[in-house]
């Protein structure tokens, strides 16, 4: 399992209920139910990988998360989780908002555009950047609204959105990010985790 | 069981006879009011009961199905109507499950129907017979399962009015499945299906034969099975397999004979229909499936239906149904996340339309029996710890 699950999976308390948007194949949510006894439910648009997930017992809703969210009601979940999709909505905005209806707290990752690599990409190449991470081309990329952590942590305090605890990965190395420190996060880190409420 | 007289063989009707029947004894109030008592519920199973009694699967039939799910009909001599999805190594494993299936009440396969005769009166119920509902189908199916001392099904599965049942025994009875798998169905019936159904309907009772002694009204009947089979279809699917085809012919011979291949494939639809169906029990299935409305059972609140249940839901619908769409199914899994049950839902890609859950359509197969899978598996470990 990745490490940005471990890190999701440890934030999570054992016997709550999480609704895991954009469950892909169902790792995250199989790890949480068999080892944290979590009460899970996934949301996922392929069908193929809804299929895996029903194969490995996981109750998952085929569906797009732009359209879907708004059947689930006010704090049914303990946990709303979003690993890594929040830019490709057409309007992620309204999507947290639902995440954040439907969770007690929400969990978000980020793929970080403020990572140096690639401010470099493009500063010296000057084409949009591809990384491990983000290893689309601008034509084919699912990824509408890249943002940064700095970005993220900016529209948490203007939405009034309280930040619970916010982490990085960097090479799958993880550390806090601080009021202090979120400007040198920014540059140095991949990824953004974020639980918010 | 108290009550229950138990399992019989009976020479009633000779085109029935030798099938499995349980007379039930005890009496079951119908929605309509009326009581019924010592009633016979036709019924077939496959594979066996294990020890544990935790691998029966109930399996609920469609509209003109029945309880011979799969291998040849003793009575039709055709394949069983899920034969694709039920047997030794199939997606309804029978090396696996115990797999029940009943004639549905109103049915005429042997089941308490317009087609038997009313002790009473001493002649074939016809249009005397009770109208009966989705909910009375199944609870007369609950009588079946006290007798085979079944208390806990692995799942209850079907498609069409087989996935009403579905919810309906869901709804009633939240501890008894495992699983329920409700296939391309709704819970309440649309005015667009009670509209088609009526067609099927009036078509029967324009039949001059409909209601006469000793005569069948098989042209009405045959209508309105060929009606009913369009919407069984999709568009895509009739125009790649039929398009303008001609039936055994070069050009077109002006007159009303069947010139095009989907004219003679609904012509010959209608016919065999009519060889096994009674076309009273048509009236009387399609009633109950037009009655059915479980969001109004529940006070207009569906999720109200599945409040107590933890059962796990897997619903599954099929792309190219235009007569029970996605957006119907959907409305179930809304219902269910609404009340925090557990459910899974998948549209599986099929232009075959809403026969779809019927035929060999792989996608559908694996999915059902990956689902299946994961159930036997989680009780069976269950057990283990």
């Amino acid at each position: 399992m990745k490490k940005e699950f471990k890190v999701i999976s440890q934030i999570i308390k054992k016997n709550k209920r999480v609704l895991d948007i954009g469950c892909g194949d169902g790792t995250l949510m199989e790890y949480l139910k068999q080892n944290q006894q979590n009460d899970v439910r996934g949301l996922e648009p392929k069908k193929n990988l809804v299929q895996k997930c029903i194969a490995r017992g996981l109750p998952v809703i085929e569906g797009d998360a732009e359209k879907e969210l708004i059947q689930f009601p006010k704090k049914s979940f303990d946990y709303a989780v979003l690993s890594q999709t929040l830019q490709a909505f057409i309007n992620p905005e309204e999507v947290l908002n639902q995440l954040l209806r439907i969770g007690k707290q929400t969990i978000v990752t980020i793929p970080n555009f403020g990572y140096w690599k690639i401010r470099m990409h493009l500063l010296f190449k000057g084409t949009m950047p591809i990384t491990k991470n983000i290893p689309y081309e601008w034509y084919n990329t699912p990824n509408l609204h890249m943002c940064t952590i700095q970005d993220f942590v900016n529209f948490c305090n203007n939405k009034n959105i309280k930040i619970d605890k916010s982490m990085c990965l960097t090479n799958e190395k993880i550390s806090e990010i601080t009021t202090k420190n979120v400007r040198y996060k920014n540059i140095f880190s991949q990824l953004g985790i974020f639980l918010i409420e | 069981m108290p009550g229950l007289a138990g399992f019989f063989l009976f020479d009633m009707n000779s085109e029935t006879k030798n099938i499995k029947k349980l007379i039930i004894d005890q009496s079951l109030e119908l929605d309509c009011g009326k009581v019924i008592k010592k009633f016979p519920l036709a019924y077939e199973t496959y594979g066996t009961l294990n020890n544990k009694k935790n691998n029966a699967v109930l399996a609920f039939h469609a509209l003109t199905g029945d309880q011979f799910v799969t291998g040849t009909n003793p009575i039709t001599k055709r394949e069983g109507w899920w034969s694709f999805a039920v047997g030794p190594g199939k997606a309804i494993d029978t090396n696996k499950y115990f797999v029940i299936c009943a004639n549905v009440l109103g049915g005429c396969m042997g089941s308490f129907g317009p087609k038997e005769i009313n002790p009473e009166t001493k002649k074939i119920f016809s249009t005397t017979f009770p109208v009966i509902t989705i909910k009375d189908m199944v609870k007369a199916q609950k009588f079946l399962l006290d007798h085979l001392e079944i208390k806990k099904l692995l799942a209850v599965v079907g498609g069409s009015m087989g996935g009403m049942q579905v919810l309906q025994f869901t709804s009633m009875y939240p501890d008894m499945a495992c699983s329920s798998i409700p296939i391309a169905c709704s819970a309440s019936h649309s005015a667009q299906n009670i509209a088609l159904n009526e067609l099927g309907r009036q078509a029967i009772m324009a039949d001059p034969n409909w209601k006469k002694e000793n005569l069948l009204p098989d042209k009405g009947l045959a209508v309105a099975r060929m009606a009913a089979h369009i919407t069984y279809l999709s568009k895509q699917g009739l125009q790649e397999k039929f398009g303008r085809k001609l039936q055994d012919k070069g050009s077109l011979k002006f007159s009303f004979d069947a010139d095009f291949q989907i004219e003679s494939y609904l012509r010959y639809q209608g016919a065999t229909f009519v060889d096994r169906f009674d076309a009273n029990s048509y009236l009387y299935i399609t009633r109950a499936m037009d009655y059915f409305d479980l969001q109004k059972q529940f006070n207009g609140n569906l999720s109200l239906a599945f409040k107590k249940t933890k059962s796990k839901f897997f619903v599954i619908s099929f792309s190219s149904d235009w007569l029970y769409p996605t957006s119907e199914n959907k409305e179930i899994v809304i219902a269910l996340n609404a009340c925090g049950a557990n459910v899974g839902f998948v549209e599986i890609n099929s232009e075959k339309g809403h026969d779809s859950f019927l035929l060999n359509v792989p996608e559908f197969l694996k999915t059902l029996s990956e689902f299946l899978n994961s159930i036997y598996n989680e009780i069976n470990n269950e057990k283990r710890i």
